[in-house]
């Protein structure tokens, strides 16, 4: 015979203003089973939860059913405080009466009915529940870091710092990302390449670290603690443990007209290139939609130069399988493709630049040597129009909604620099808002204001019509002063918004993660848990969660390895116990099972069996590997002759709060 | 068709764990009301549901049957929602031919970033229920309780 616990919170007034919560307790006593029935203030509190552990020890109970939040919240708090007082924690089951009743409905006694029915269905479901035990599963102790920026970066460095063997995949040549682009960075103006090379040299020589470059991850398989990724090589055409990274091939290649990605295309790189002098791994890489020989057969120069007999024209991808116990997820962002932005005319005229075009070109390293020039006839520009928002805060298709969080800083940076080396030159920049929180960052743009005198103007850009004197005219409106203003510039910058990296998306499908419908990866818990996907052993780091400035990426590419390193640190973990399992006796082995599991959890095997006349006969019967098994139950509605189950919810305990339910 | 006014079904509502039942319990946190009529029963995916389990529930007296899961895509368990999909456009086709109401069964994807969608389309559902009246067809009357 059952003996069952009913415990009611009040959750101070959260329920209990809503909910009678001592009819509850009242109407839930005298349901079949249940021995004590009680209602607490906070039952998760200290007290609360000894409430429940004493009427299990005193009542000698069998199962608990406390009627409270969500169990999202609270149910791993009292599975703690029965396992604590010697319950099986499988035994206790939750009504939710708070999100899903009191905080809904308003009037009592409705919320009350439908309290008694929650409670009574939890009840219900109680009777047939049974013991589970965790299983244990082995952590491999490897790491693997997707994406090779500064988010990536850190948290590969701090989780090999702790011990453990890290693998870097990073989809181009080199890894550094859009850091190593950058120029200067805000607010205290130091050159990002001097702050970010010794950290790529860094990650490239640690013995811990293996940088995968020019490779994409191909498939996932697996659980946390427990990863089997399939890394692609893309065939280089290099082989990288020759290649010294010289760079004659890249100087005597004959095509030379290729658009330089790292340089945002503003000027030509060879078809075998190394994207940039401090490149890690610094070994070429051969353009196989532009190489000659690749493409007709026909060159070879490369190949002749190379003392080191680097260079492999025939190489093909290659596919890396390896195990790893955490994946930290840093893929990063992308500017938006501005295409649509027919207003601004950044496809018809080349002095029209977006903010990462003009790190390059301000860049030393860039396309103009440092020198800022306009990339239509190399002149030195006078007036400057910035035009903040482009994309960002959209409320149309073409857009995004959110905020772009780097732009009002950047704009401000490029601003102040510009001012700086070129006091002759006059800038604008136009805002719906600037937002500029952060540690000294606000100081930085009225530094921008007040001191170097650059104009800011309240106010959206409606037009850039580039003019035959090869002006560009910008119509604009001043909000404050409301007047329309034409601007002649010679240059026009548009802070593009930032998207999450293209990859991102069939990414989280291989890895069962979570996408906001801006394609950024969701977090466990939007406050508490900011690092963790809501799937175990995958982390975020970095832009790929959300819009970020670079100390805020370094922080949390830490925060990730620091959630990895936890686990990691782990020989083993608890699995969730409930999983799928067959009733051999039923199973009739027609693999209807084996072909919806997303994990391939379920195998065949051949079992003996005793037959009822006493001879034995071997059957084919499904076999669900507990390890694997997540739980989805997939397979137990596949099932046509009942035989799968899923323990925690079984067919009979939810017919159970069906019945229960509607009656 | 002759509505009652007073008339209040009962309706079960299939949340999946990670997904919809989050979003049930954003629209709590977000005090979004919707009608007492819906009752949830969490299940781990919504390809958990048995279609058994919809007929079990119309047997016993439900008014109307809500299975709700993540977005296409989103399942947490990669393919779950498209099984569920599949499965819920065969049970209509048999509850078609026997002559039950398309409105008294339906299948809603909401993430758990939706809690207004939840309660708005609880709200939608239980006044569609409500038009359709009572389910008298499948209703087991032995079942009813005295």
């Amino acid at each position: 015979m059952q003996r069952i616990g009913v415990f009611v919170c009040h959750c101070g007034t959260n329920i209990a203003a809503t909910v009678d919560v001592k009819a509850v307790a009242e109407a839930l006593g005298h349901e079949p089973g249940v021995v004590i029935s009680q209602d607490y203030q906070y039952m998760c509190s200290e007290s609360g939860q000894q409430l429940v552990k004493n009427a299990i020890k005193e009542q000698k109970l069998t199962g608990v059913v406390v009627c409270s939040c969500s169990p999202r919240m609270h149910e791993n708090t009292f599975r703690k405080a029965a396992a604590s007082a010697g319950l099986n924690p499988y035994l206790v089951e939750i009504a939710n009466i708070r999100e899903q009743c009191s905080w809904i409905h308003k009037d009592i006694a409705t919320a009350t009915d439908k309290a008694i029915i929650l409670g009574k269905a939890a009840v219900a479901k109680v009777h047939l529940n049974t013991p589970l035990n965790s299983m244990e599963s082995p952590v491999v102790k490897r790491a693997l870091v997707i994406g090779g920026g500064i988010a990536g970066i850190q948290t590969a460095l701090d989780i090999a710092e702790a011990g453990f063997e890290v693998d870097i995949v990073e989809k181009q040549p080199t890894i550094g990302g859009k850091m190593a682009q950058i120029d200067k960075t805000f607010p205290t103006l130091d050159c990002a390449a001097c702050i970010l090379t010794p950290k790529m040299v860094e990650a490239s020589q640690n013995e811990k670290i293996t940088i995968h470059s020019f490779s994409e991850v191909e498939d996932v398989k697996g659980f946390v603690g427990n990863f089997t990724v399939k890394i692609k090589k893309k065939a280089r055409y290099v082989d990288e443990t020759k290649c010294t990274g010289c760079g004659l091939c890249t100087e005597k290649c004959p095509m030379k007209k290729v658009p330089n990605e790292f340089n945002m295309g503003l000027d030509n790189r060879s078809a075998v290139y190394i994207p940039f002098a401090q490149a890690v791994p610094k070994v070429a890489t051969i353009d196989p939609n532009y190489c000659m020989m690749l493409k007709t057969g026909k060159c070879g120069v490369c190949s002749k130069v190379c003392s080191a007999g680097a260079i492999d024209y025939k190489q093909k991808d290659t596919i890396i399988e390896q195990k790893y116990g955490a994946i930290v997820v840093a893929t990063g962002f992308n500017p938006i493709n501005l295409d649509k932005y027919d207003e601004f005319a950044y496809n018809q005229c080349p002095d029209v630049v977006t903010s990462l075009e003009l790190e390059r070109l301000m860049n030393a390293a860039g396309p103009n040597g440092g020198t800022l020039l306009r990339p239509s006839d190399k002149s030195h520009p006078h007036t400057i129009v910035f035009v903040q928002c482009v994309g960002s805060r959209c409320d149309d298709e073409k857009g995004k909604p959110y905020c772009s969080k780097i732009c009002c800083m950047y704009t401000a940076k490029h601003a102040m620099l510009i001012r700086e080396k070129y006091p002759d030159t006059e800038v604008y920049v136009f805002y719906i808002d600037v937002r500029t929180p952060g540690k000294n960052f606000d100081e930085f743009y009225r530094r921008a204001v007040e001191q170097y005198n650059v104009h800011y103007i309240k106010g959206m850009v409606g037009k850039v019509t580039p003019k035959s004197d090869g002006k560009i005219d910008v119509q604009a409106s001043d909000l404050l002063a409301n007047e329309q203003l034409h601007i002649d510039a010679d240059m026009v910058v548009l802070a593009a918004a930032i998207e999450p990296d293209k990859t991102a998306r069939p990414l989280a499908t291989m890895l069962t993660t979570q996408m906001d419908t801006n394609d950024f990866f969701t977090e466990a818990h939007p406050k508490l848990r900011p690092v963790e996907s809501a799937t175990a052993g995958i982390f975020l780091s970095g832009a790929c969660q959300g819009p970020k400035d670079i100390p805020e990426t370094v922080a949390q590419g830490s925060a990730a390895a620091a959630k990895a390193i936890g686990l990691l640190c782990k020989n083993s973990i608890t699995c969730n116990p409930c999983v799928a399992h067959s009733n051999e006796l039923m199973c009739n082995g027609c693999s209807s099972c084996e072909k919806v599991c997303p994990y391939g959890a379920i195998t065949y095997i051949d079992k003996e069996f005793r037959m009822p006349d006493r001879t034995t006969k071997i059957r084919r019967v499904a076999s669900v590997n507990p390890a694997v098994c997540q739980g989805c139950g997939a397979c137990t509605v596949a099932c046509p002759s009942g035989a799968m189950d899923l323990s925690g919810f079984s067919n009979s305990q939810i017919m159970a709060e069906v019945d229960a339910i509607c009656k | 068709m002759q509505v009652n006014d007073n008339f209040e079904p009962v309706i079960v509502a299939f949340c999946c764990n990670w997904c919809s039942y989050a979003g049930a319990d954003l629209s709590g946190t977000n005090r979004l009301n919707y009608p007492t009529n819906v009752k949830i029963i969490r299940v781990p995916c919504s390809c958990r549901v048995n279609p058994m389990f919809i007929l079990r529930a119309f047997q016993k007296g439900a008014d109307g049957v809500i299975i709700c899961g993540c977005h296409p895509g989103d399942c947490h368990y990669t393919s779950g929602n498209y099984f569920t999909r599949r499965r819920i456009t065969l049970l209509y086709s048999m509850l078609d031919f026997l002559g039950i109401e398309r409105n008294r069964t339906r299948l809603e994807w909401v993430s758990a970033a939706e809690g207004a969608k939840f309660a708005a389309t609880m709200e939608q559902f239980t006044a569609d229920v409500k038009a359709l009246g009572p389910n008298r067809r499948l209703e087991d009357l032995r079942c009813r309780k005295q």
